[in-house]
């Protein structure tokens, strides 16, 4: 009541009305809805549909297949971040802007030109076929499309952490006789660490609901090159919509148990942010003893 | 040259993290972008220009360019109140109801075509109701907008929420306590202040609402020229082994994503020169 009085801007009841109203209407309805739906077959059946031959190989491939896409854009990533915010080059802005492509371009367009250029006659397929590499219609084409389709995300959350890293830190360390090497395994790597995984998660929970891009490069071949919405559409076509919702509702599980991983990690890496942000405060913690 | 040993890596090493990042992003993201306008023309121009012109194409580039104006008021007015509510008022459960916006963000477009079906579908919780009074959601126009709608809903609110949090709600409370309407106020202070994070917000729906592709093809039904979006019509050419065909219609896209970066890449450099602009302003008056 205290706080009501207190309110001087207008608006607050209509706007969060609004809010709550059009957010039940078009997202929590439909998921409950899909539920409840679900609900009809009961916790047993679900988890033997999810668990049969078919679905259990595709949560494989769509899950190992998310989470080398996410390691190899974690490597990559961490590097193309620490180039982007130290290293001056030619056209750095351009380059900049081009890492946010994934998010821009149409995961249909991605997904017929990555094909493309990964078929036996493809600009990269003619050079990596040969080698004994089939990528195109293989498993290894779904991680490099998702790989594509997730790249940004460790990027664009690396980018600011690094640029908040003080280079006193870095000097001190040096100074104190550190190598290079040292000093970011030991100084640099530990502050980034936390975004970094939360990079390596945001990419991971895009990717494991990802169709658009892959179904064009996997070949689609069930138990081996086939995702998990793809076999939730092909339930679809069959008419098998208890099928189908009991996979989706699986899907939906986990993709809201990455979410809150995510924004653990998020409050994570803002804390440990905020702890390590005034030099001082730690340096006099480090002196001035446990008082 | 001294100070920099110590912050700096080796030169080898320098060359090296430049060499392995640029090469990565040449081959992921520049490659890729090449080819589809080099697909694109393979065959020449006159071609491609014929591609263009099929009427089934140009009716997928007026459906997707339909769907993105239907959906975009929405996310607007939706991502305004919703920024409004939770950076300007303290209540109970806001992290829960941010967590629930950011929810679209974690679920398949797949699961999210499907949850319309289940609703809308011909046997769905509505369907018998729908079809006796002949409305036609799934498979149709308006269950593309549903499901575009629900796919890029936090959007404008993501872009919205941090930058009206950080914009505190002073001049707001000056206006209203100067004598302004509740609309006055959100006309002259609010929405100047936050037009570009605005725009921004809608740059990116908008990119998304145009390039949907999983949640729209589970509700579209695929009928040529009429619930065709470009997204879908590329996958229709492209599997018919029309690439020149394909490839034109993504160029297309492509050409759409580029627009978008360069917007994108605009608007955030306006936001700093702003932001640089209010702290030098600032600046003396708060030492």
């Amino acid at each position: 009541m205290a706080a009501k009085t207190h309110r001087v801007l207008p608006g607050f009841g209509l706007a969060l009305g609004y809010t709550l109203v059009y957010l039940s209407l078009l997202i929590l309805l439909p998921l409950g809805g899909m539920v409840l739906k679900a609900s009809e077959l009961g916790f047993a059946q679900i988890i033997d549909i999810a668990l049969g031959e078919r679905s259990l190989a595709a949560f494989r491939v769509t899950f190992g297949a998310s989470f080398l896409a996410a390691a190899v854009n974690a490597f990559f990533g961490l590097i193309v971040a620490w180039i982007l915010v130290r290293y001056p080059f030619p056209g750095k802005r351009f380059v900049d802007a081009l890492v946010d492509l994934p998010f821009a371009l149409p995961t249909a367009v991605a997904g017929i030109t990555l094909a493309t250029l990964y078929a036996g006659n493809g600009w990269l397929g003619r050079f990596i076929e040969p080698l004994g590499i089939k990528v195109a219609y293989t498993p290894l084409g779904i991680v490099v499309a998702l790989t594509f389709i997730t790249l940004p995300f460790v990027v664009r959350t690396l980018q600011p952490v690094i640029e908040d890293i003080e280079t006193e830190v870095e000097e001190a360390a040096a100074s104190l006789g550190a190598s290079r090497w040292q000093t970011f395994v030991k100084v640099i790597f530990p502050a980034i660490f936390p975004a970094l995984l939360t990079g390596f998660a945001l990419a991971f929970a895009r990717a494991v609901g990802e169709y658009g891009s892959v179904i064009f490069i996997a070949g689609n071949l069930p138990l081996i090159s086939e995702i998990v919405p793809l076999l939730i559409i092909s339930k679809l076509e069959q008419y098998d919509v208890l099928g189908a919702t009991a996979l989706a509702v699986v899907m939906l599980a986990l993709s809201f148990i990455l979410l809150l991983a995510v924004n653990l990690l998020q409050w994570w890496s803002a804390n440990r942010h905020k702890n390590s942000e005034p030099l001082e405060v730690a340096a006099a913690r480090a002196s001035g003893g446990a008082a | 040259m001294k100070s920099n040993r110590a912050t700096q890596e080796p030169r080898w090493v320098r060359y090296g993290l430049l060499a392995v990042g640029l090469g990565f992003l040449f081959f992921f993201l520049g490659l890729p972008l090449v080819a589809v306008f080099v697909e694109a023309l393979a065959q020449g121009v006159p071609l491609y220009v014929e591609a263009l012109k099929e009427p089934e194409t140009r009716s997928a580039i007026g459906l997707t360019i339909g769907i993105a104006l239907a959906v975009l008021p929405f996310n607007i007015v939706f991502g305004v109140a919703a920024a409004w509510a939770i950076a300007k008022f303290e209540f109970r459960g806001k992290s829960v109801l941010i967590t629930l916006i950011d929810l679209p963000f974690a679920v398949s477009p797949v699961v999210a075509g499907l949850v319309f079906i289940l609703l809308f579908g011909a046997q769905g919780t509505f369907g018998p109701w729908l079809s006796e009074h002949e409305i036609k959601i799934i498979f149709a126009v308006p269950g593309m907008i549903l499901a575009t709608l629900f796919i890029t809903f936090p959007f404008i609110a993501r872009e919205l929420i941090p930058l009206m949090q950080a914009q505190g709600k002073d001049e707001e409370e000056a206006a209203v306590s100067l004598g302004a309407s509740g609309w006055q106020m959100f006309r002259r202070v609010t929405l100047p202040n936050i037009k570009w994070g605005l725009l921004y917000g809608v740059i990116l729906a908008n990119a998304r609402a145009m390039g949907e592709f999983g949640a729209v093809s589970v509700v579209s039904g695929h009928i040529r020229g009429e619930t065709n979006t470009l997204p879908l019509h590329v996958e229709i050419l492209y599997n018919e082994y029309n690439a020149v065909g394909a490839f034109a219609a993504a160029s297309i896209l492509a050409l759409l994503a580029l627009v978008t970066l360069v917007a994108k890449t605009v608007v955030e450099w306006r936001m700093k020169k702003e932001t640089e602009m209010l702290n030098t302003v600032l600046a003396p008056e708060k030492t």
